[in-house]
């Protein structure tokens, strides 16, 4: 998802508060900035909020790609569209995290040092036009699956910011899947263009899921906190399920030669992604990944000189100010 | 010079006459940027036709440890609320 | 009426949004980055009805899509100004102010136009570039008298940029409005801007020409095009 592997931090805060605690969130109270809250809590929904604003931030660089190519003039206005709610999305998110007490520069630097990650979906390339269908309909369909529960996550300002998200974030994956039906539609070329790009972003997508949860050990606590809604699992189990009549109705072959329906489950059964090229991509190795933190780290140090210009210009408009007053 | 855009609370009134409404946050250098940072931010989709901003700093917010005293005595004036007052369903939308 | 003064118009939006556009996810700040895409968005829209009303009086079966991917830059109306490189943001900020302040101008007047379509069309787009420009001047002023860096960096987008203003007061019977009669009030708006800007407006009016005649533009275009057409060129017999 845009949140991977969050890791969740122990705490080791005062049991009757604790319990105090917990028992507001069974309760169904949302968490608000200046309430009592577990460090652990904190500093996991820190990481969580900031990763996944990372990955608005990061996911527009693969659209992006493709803005000024973009076939049509409608083409193009719907596109730079989806990619500025990207930034918008990133920025809510920033604004959430900050009501936590970190500052959106703080989190930038931990995005450009290394110290925080991005959703390993963006460390892949956008090679032709199709993918701007393939990552509307496939990521995007991925990531409302995890944000739509993530509106009702325990802590307010996270909670408020997911609604305005999925509010905006309604067209998205069906801009995506309009592009897949003209290009599964069209000529030879557009037809390959859009097998290509389903072979390319099939797996990557199951693995925006994360590993499954018997193997991750921190979804316990974050499921208990009410700041991960879902297992990683079932998730993935649901887009799969819901993906494949899509992919049958453009007339596109699911690269997965095992993919069969289970009756007794009600469900596929499906290949597992490659879970090493996983790992190699969080730790930095994904085909875009040097890429994509370089374009950040370039729109960071090039912009500096106006963020601080800005404020140089609005303390000088003060100061006059007040020496008129 | 290392510091950050301060950050504004955003508020906006609808089409619909309703009061301005908080609607998020934001960075910006001084109040007219605030302004215009909102409005693209925002109102992208005509939400609003209003706007406020107020420098985040400067609000002053109630203490998590007066929930109590702030909201507890308004708990038993349940008359506030429409659902207190059973109306006959003859009588029609109320 | 001239079809090749609604081109004018419609090329003029479609270059300096295509240049905007590229913008996206690299701005210095993400107020910013939504903003420019919010003036990228508003151009693109404004092109769709420029060049589609263009399409339709020309009567010859063609679109605004066909205009836009199907012309190679000799055909291409628009002034210099606009195909001119993003380079810094200053330089991209300086050439959105000197359009800007000439297109609200240049709308204003046509908002009056006999030809209904064209005020209506003039209509829209005067509120979108009234905004652009509130933006674009309070950005160049602020940055004017910002820092000592920014101030260096704004004075010289704007000795860069000088040569490319005289074009859009230059005028011929293909335009839609005599464009020679926007200048005093363009020289007098940018020259209170400037000021609060701390900047110095060049002392010479040497103008490059031949961007909306098609006569001569400059070398940007034709690489600007060669990305933004590639797939109809590529795949003409696809449909998008």
């Amino acid at each position: 998802m845009y949140a991977q592997m969050i890791k969740s931090e122990a705490t080791q805060d005062d049991p009757e508060k604790l319990a105090a605690f917990q028992a507001r969130i069974d309760a169904g109270d949302k968490i608000e900035p200046k309430d009592w809250m577990p460090a652990g809590y904190r500093k996991t929904l820190i990481r969580q909020i900031g990763q996944h604003a990372h990955s608005e931030i990061v996911g527009q660089l693969p659209e992006g790609n493709w803005i000024t190519r973009a076939p049509t003039l409608e083409r193009k206005a719907i596109l730079l569209a989806k990619v500025q709610d990207e930034a918008g999305h990133g920025l809510y998110l920033y604004c959430a995290a900050e009501t936590l007490g970190v500052s959106r520069d703080e989190l930038t630097e931990m995005l450009l040092d290394g110290r925080m990650k991005y959703s390993s979906i963006f460390a892949y390339p956008t090679l032709t036009w199709a993918d701007m269908g393939a990552v509307g309909w496939l990521v995007d369909g991925a990531a409302i699956m995890n944000q739509v529960p993530l509106q009702r996550t325990s802590y307010g300002p996270y909670a408020r910011s997911m609604v305005r998200i999925c509010k905006e974030e309604s067209f998205h994956q069906r801009q995506g899947f309009d592009i897949m039906m003209k290009m599964a539609n069209g000529t030879e070329a557009q037809k390959r263009m859009a097998q290509d790009a389903l072979n390319r972003f099939w797996y990557p997508s199951l693995m925006m899921f994360g590993p499954s949860d018997a193997e991750s050990v921190h979804s316990e606590q974050s499921m208990r906190w009410k700041i991960k809604m879902n297992g990683n699992d079932e998730l993935r189990q649901k887009f799969v399920d819901q993906t494949v009549p899509q992919a049958e109705y453009l007339g596109l072959t699911i690269p997965d030669e095992t993919l069969v329906w289970n009756e007794e489950k009600g469900g596929y059964d499906f290949a597992q992604p490659d879970w090493s090229e996983f790992f190699d991509v969080l730790k930095g190795n994904g085909p875009c990944s040097v890429e994509r933190i370089e374009a950040r780290q370039k729109a960071w140090d090039d912009g500096a000189w106006v963020r601080e210009a800005r404020l140089a210009h609005a303390a000088k408009k003060q100061a006059a100010k007040v020496a008129a007053e | 010079m290392k510091q950050e855009w301060p950050l504004w609370e955003v508020f906006i009134r609808g089409q619909h006459g309703l009061s301005h409404r908080h609607v998020g946050s934001l960075h910006a250098s001084d109040a007219e940027h605030a302004i215009q940072n909102a409005r693209d931010v925002y109102t992208r989709r005509k939400e609003g036709v209003s706007i406020w901003v107020v420098p985040a700093a400067d609000i002053t917010a109630s203490s998590p440890d007066d929930k109590g005293s702030l909201y507890d005595p308004a708990d038993d004036k349940v008359y506030r609320h429409p659902t207190f007052f059973d109306i006959p369903d003859d009588v029609g939308a109320m | 009426m001239s079809v090749a003064g609604l081109i004018r118009m419609g090329d003029n939006t479609l270059v300096l949004g295509q240049r905007l556009s590229e913008w996206c996810g690299h701005a210095p700040a993400l107020e910013e980055d939504i903003a420019l895409a919010n003036m990228a968005l508003d151009l693109i829209g404004q092109t769709q009805l420029w060049l589609g009303l263009a399409a339709e009086r020309e009567g010859a079966g063609r679109t605004a899509d066909t205009l836009a991917y199907h012309r190679d830059a000799w055909d291409f109306r628009n002034l210099l100004l606009v195909e001119q490189p993003n380079r810094d943001f200053g330089v991209t900020m300086m050439r959105q102010f000197l359009f800007d302040t000439w297109h609200l101008d240049a709308l204003t007047a046509l908002t009056e136009h006999d030809d209904a379509e064209i005020a209506a069309i003039a209509q829209k787009s005067v509120k979108e570039a009234t905004y652009h420009r509130e933006r674009s001047s309070d950005t160049v002023i602020a940055l004017g008298d910002g820092t000592e860096e920014s101030h260096t960096r704004m004075q010289a987008a704007l000795d860069r940029l000088w040569p490319y203003v005289g074009e859009m007061f230059s005028t011929d019977t293909d335009d839609l409005i005599d464009m020679s009669g926007l200048r005093p009030a363009f020289y007098a708006y940018t020259d209170t801007v400037f000021a609060e800007a701390t900047l110095t407006r060049p002392n010479t009016d040497f103008a490059h020409l031949g961007g909306k005649t098609g006569a001569r533009h400059t070398e940007h275009l034709g690489h600007m095009l060669a990305t933004m057409q590639v797939l109809p060129r590529n795949y003409p017999d696809a449909t998008w």
